[in-house]
């Protein structure tokens, strides 16, 4: 069970996180007029279609002790990134974060542009129009964005793999601990933990389309 | 482009700007030079004119190329000294033609928006003070989906104005409301700036809002000025030909000059390539000038025998071609050589007994007759 665990705390670390970073990105993507944001664009979009090892390869050279990253990290901490909880997350972010800006950006795109007119002739910054007018109206967005990147998280397995390799409580998830006991031919167990991983994601999704079906009836017109 | 160093009222709104926008591959220029003192200054004009960019433009939300936007003692824009004020800054007041209101908010948080740097029980008194004058203060709990169309004018308007503007900007605010309604929405507008006294822009493209609101108008059209003054100067007695199509003259003709009789104050022109005369006052122009007549289609009466006797100096004979009931008004259309509209009551149609093909005769008195570019 530590490695079901793990994943969860692995899978809600990094929805936090991208929430975080993907916001301001996602809005400077929804509302630059800049004519080179489709490069920005494209690099968001990279985890889609690398395959996991690809990006997990380079996640882990930049994270090894003579990478940038681990030399920073190095320094900061005094231990190496590699093969920690800690890298994990990094790694994950970065491979899921088109699930978060995608969604976040889309929403806050199909926000009326009137609204926002108007929230800044009611002498409202960029800021408090963010925070009063457009994230509230984004909320359906917001919730897809949390929920879609906590549940790829949760059923990563290549990038895990090659960052995270297998060390029980720190770095091995769910998903490595079932392949694990396949190798080992412990079916029984193997079954019990994909049920269970099965059952939590059909849930978690089942709550996302339920919020955002009720999101969208209410009427905002 | 320049403003002129004439006296102004301090709080008057100067504008004189250009701006060109390009929409894919067609660009259009905005290049006008405008004053707004105190009060409703109409801004008139068919969709597409300009009206809505410059009030973009005034509110900060569109940059103008070049010129300068002034309210007051205070510099918006002026590009010669590199001012641009953000919005935000400008404490200008818009109600925008889709109003705008924030959905997920109440009508009472919709009109605190603007106070946020007031502590909560002045931003409730001053938004309860404005709910009131704008006849909406029962609604403050409610969501502004769950509110009438007047309603949500109502509440737009209590909303821009709950912030003490310096500037008023409306875009056909009023539309698609019943023109009682109109009326009293105007009403409460003009009581509460009878205290503040602020211009306020109001953005039309309807004749019958100019007559209702009176006062000030200026006539824009392609991104230019036609003219300015009260609504009679200016819309009933239109020297633009864009400007007598947008201010409701349906009759539009192409006339060539014969002779002036300057004594009489009048000239005669032939229509078209008819051999059909009228005549109309008297302008700057000389004999075979090309000009364009204007006339309003209830401005010509409408005779089913050669009338004798009258003071119009025009008598047409022709044809009618069709006739078409519109609301309470008839849409007569007449083919004298020229085809000419005239406007006639379901009554008269009754009792004249008119009918396509019938034979008329139509009447035009010689100031119903407007010269125009």
């Amino acid at each position: 069970m530590t490695s079901l665990w793990l994943s969860f705390e692995l899978a809600g670390c990094v929805a936090v996180i991208l929430l975080l970073i993907g916001a301001p990105v996602a809005y400077w993507l929804a509302y630059s007029t800049w004519r080179g944001k489709f490069v920005l664009e494209s690099i968001v979009a990279l985890p889609l279609v690398l395959p996991p090892t690809v990006l997990g390869f380079y996640a882990l050279l930049a994270m090894g002790p003579r990478g940038p990253l681990g030399k920073l990290w190095g320094a900061l901490f005094g231990h190496g990134l590699a093969f920690t909880f800690a890298g994990l997350v990094i790694a994950s972010v970065l491979y899921s974060f088109p699930f978060a800006v995608q969604p976040l950006m889309v929403s806050f795109e199909t926000v009326d542009r009137n609204l926002l007119n108007a929230s800044a002739t009611l002498g409202a910054g960029r800021w408090r129009t963010f925070r009063r007018i457009i994230l509230p109206l984004s909320f359906p967005g917001v919730v897809t964005a949390l929920v879609l990147s906590f549940a790829h998280t949760l059923g990563e397995f290549g990038v895990v793999l090659m960052v995270g390799g297998n060390l029980a409580g720190v770095t091995r998830t769910v998903s490595i601990d079932i392949y694990d006991r396949v190798q080992s031919l412990e079916y029984a167990q193997a079954n019990e933990q994909a049920l269970l991983l099965l059952a939590i994601s059909f849930v978690v999704l089942c709550l996302v389309y339920g919020i955002n079906r009720r999101v969208w009836t209410i009427s905002w017109k | 482009m320049e403003i002129t160093d004439r006296e102004v009222a301090s709080s008057s709104l100067l504008a004189s700007i250009r701006a060109e926008r390009r929409n894919g591959a067609a660009s259009f220029v905005l290049d006008v030079s405008i004053e707004a003192p105190p009060g409703i200054t109409i801004l008139f004009g068919s969709s597409g004119a300009g009206k809505s960019t410059l009030l973009d433009c005034v509110a900060g939300l569109v940059r103008p190329d070049c010129g300068k936007i002034i309210s007051g003692e205070d510099v918006f824009f002026d590009s010669s000294a590199q001012v641009d004020l953000p919005a935000q800054k400008r404490r200008v007041a818009y109600v925008f033609q889709s109003l705008a209101l924030f959905p997920h908010l109440t009508v009472g948080q919709n009109v605190e928006y603007g106070l946020n740097n007031l502590p909560k029980t002045e931003r409730q008194a001053r938004a309860a003070e404005v709910l009131e004058a704008f006849r909406v203060a029962h609604l403050r709990n409610q969501k502004t989906s769950q509110i009438s169309g007047g309603e949500r004018q109502r509440t737009a308007l209590a909303r821009s104005l709950v912030t003490a503007p310096r500037v008023l900007l409306l875009d056909e605010p009023l539309t698609g409301l019943d023109s009682e309604l109109k009326g009293s929405i105007v009403d409460d507008l003009r009581a509460w700036n009878a205290a503040k006294r602020i211009p306020i822009l109001y953005v039309t493209h309807s004749r019958d809002e100019v007559d209702a609101l009176g006062e000030r108008v200026i006539a824009i059209d392609r991104g230019r000025v036609l003219g300015r003054g009260a609504p009679m100067e200016v819309l009933d007695a239109p020297r633009r030909k864009r400007l007598a199509q947008a201010s409701g003259f349906e009759n539009l003709l192409a006339a060539t000059v014969l002779d002036l009789r300057e004594p009489d104050g009048v000239m005669r022109v032939r229509l078209g390539e008819t051999t059909r005369e009228i005549e109309v006052p008297l302008a700057h122009v000389s004999a075979a000038d090309h000009v364009h007549i204007a006339i309003r289609a209830g401005d010509i009466m409408l005779a089913t025998e050669p009338p004798r006797g009258l003071s119009a100096r025009n008598v047409l004979q022709g044809k009618i071609v069709s006739l078409e009931r519109r609301g309470a008004m008839v849409i007569a259309r007449v083919d004298c050589g020229v085809a000419f509209v005239v406007h006639v009551t379901p009554g008269a149609v009754r009792a004249l007994e008119l009918a396509a093909e019938k034979q008329v005769w139509l009447v035009l008195k010689t100031h119903s007759c407007h010269l125009v570019d």
